[in-house]
Formats: structure tokens, sequence, C-alpha cells
């Protein structure tokens, strides 16, 4: 399975994820954003970071640059894109999935492990996961989701709504809620379910040694998915 | 010629930063302020001479880059 990971200026999660992805039997190349063509890819990762240093708003010049052209056709032709964090970010910017990231509700940088819940399994990133509940890394100013009423009731309907914040049990309460997200939203897809953006980094779960084992949960079964 | 755009959050659109601004004036003094609302504004200095052209492609950049429709409005405002 060939994955690529774009890196944009700024972009800090791009290793991280290049170490996650080969780990669990991607063979990966990493692109530079001013590279016109996307390698031949069964997945796309825009990672975390701060690209372009967040100018005018988080993702938004990243979401203009040369790659992206490539990166849009692939997803609109059903191939499957995933963004975290900074990558989600530039996802709801190009359009791709709906909504916003504000800044956190307590206008504070928040870097700490959380617990999301999934909400729906019917698509190649999270179908056959045996567990609901992960623990994953969320670390962002900018991950407070937010669409219009409208957007909410289509993304509802849709059944667009991807991952929750929750504590270990499951509850989605406001108060396990980390940055004011609508709903406790942390990911989100695309109708179509091949365009996923979220905040938590599953690629800083990858080891024992130094986080937790979530993350590797989450790829061994991606890769076997998408086989 | 000049063109500028004042970018403003939706009146639906929670702005904490906004509020953190009006709770710091009020710690100085000024204690008549209903609400506070940060935005963002653009000088564009366009290779154009025609007024309503240069508005329209102002309006173009707003659209496509300097505000997110979803959360944001415009205004455009010839400056020179």
């Amino acid at each position: 399975m060939k994955s690529s990971v774009i890196t944009f200026p700024g972009s800090n999660c791009d290793r991280d994820m290049d170490v996650a992805l080969n780990k669990f039997g991607f063979k990966n190349k990493m692109v530079w954003h001013d590279d016109n063509e996307l390698p031949k890819s069964d997945l796309v990762v825009l990672p975390g970071g701060f690209s372009y240093g967040d100018y005018l708003r988080c993702g938004s010049m990243a979401s203009k640059s040369k790659i992206m052209h490539s990166v849009i056709n692939f997803a609109k032709s059903g191939g499957l894109v995933m963004g975290i964090c900074n990558g989600f970010q530039i996802l709801v910017e190009t359009g791709l999935v709906p909504g916003v990231l504000l800044r956190n509700k307590y206008l504070e940088f928040i870097c700490k492990n959380i617990f999301i819940k999934i909400k729906n399994k019917d698509n190649p990133y999270f179908k056959n996961l045996d567990k609901d509940i992960f623990e994953f890394h969320i670390a962002h100013n900018e991950g407070n989701y937010f669409c219009t009423k409208d957007q909410l009731k289509e993304i509802e309907d849709n059944n667009q709504i991807a991952i929750y914040y929750c504590d270990n049990n499951g509850q989605t309460e406001d108060q396990f809620n980390p940055n004011g997200s609508l709903k406790n939203i942390a990911g989100i897809f695309n109708k179509q379910k091949n365009v996923l953006g979220m905040m938590p980094h599953p690629e800083r779960m990858i080891d024992q040694s130094l986080s937790g084992e979530d993350g590797s949960l989450f790829f061994k079964n991606l890769i076997n998915n998408i086989k | 010629m000049k063109v500028s755009a004042i970018i403003t959050l939706k009146k639906d659109v929670l702005d904490p930063q906004g509020k953190v601004i009006q709770q710091a004036l009020d710690g100085i003094g000024f204690n008549h302020v209903n609400e506070v609302r940060q935005g963002k504004y653009f000088e564009i200095d366009v290779e154009e001479n025609d007024p309503v052209k240069a508005k329209k492609i102002v309006e173009d950049m707003c659209k496509k880059l300097l505000a997110n429709l979803v959360i944001e409005n415009y205004q455009i405002i010839e400056t020179q």
C-alpha cells in the first residue's frame, strides 16, 4: 500500500506520520507542497504543524498551494485523504470537508491526551475496529469546530461526524470538550467518507514507551481496510 | 488604485478574543462597552484605475482567500 505525506513550509508532524505509516506497512513518500503531481497513492495525508506560520487563517495559505490541486482532484475521484490537526484546518479551507476551525474557546494552546469516541464506522478509516473509544493526543490552538446550522443539519443527515471528544467511558458531555467544538466534534468526513479531517494525532500513539498504542490499532486497521 | 477590505466575524460566531479585549477595556476604566468584535483590515494596491473594476477584483480576493465565508463577512472600501 502506498501513501504520501505532504510537507508544507511549517509542517512539523510530517516525519512522525512518515514513521507511523512505514511502521504499519505503508510504503510512504514525502511530497513537497510545491510539486505538481502526487505520486501514485492509496492514501494521502496532510500532516499537523503550522503551515505558512498560520498566516491569515490556519491552513488557508496551504490550501492554495500547488500540490493541493492534485490532492483535491484525488479526493474528488474517491481517493483517501486524511488531514490531521493543521491538515484538518487545510481540508476545511479547501472546502473538501464542511465547517471551520476557530480559536479554542478559552484562548489556550491545548497539548494533552484526550479520549475520542468513534461515531461512524461505515468507512475505510474506522471499519472493523473492535472498540469505540480511543486515547489520542491533541496539540492545537485552533481546534474549535464550527459550522452553520444548515451545514450541521446536512452533516448530521449524511452521517458525516467521524469522532467526538469524550471521557474514558465515552461520555460526550460539555465538560469533556477541550476546545469548545460544536457538539464535541473532533473529526468530520466529506459526504462520500473518503476524506477525513480530525484534530487528534493518532501518529503520536504508536509506541507504548512514548505514550500509548491506540494509534497503532488505528493504523494497523487502516492498512487492512485499504488492502 | 488602493482598495481596502474589512473582514468581520458573522453575528452568530463566537469571538473569544473580542470578549477578552472587552474585559481588558473594562479593567482600565472603559465600563460602558456592550461588545467588542475583532476583525481584519487589508489595504490592497491594485493595478487598475477603474474603481468599479478594482473593487470587483478585491471582492473576488475576499471570496477566494481573504475571508472564510462560513464565518466571516467582508466589506470593500475604495480608499484612493
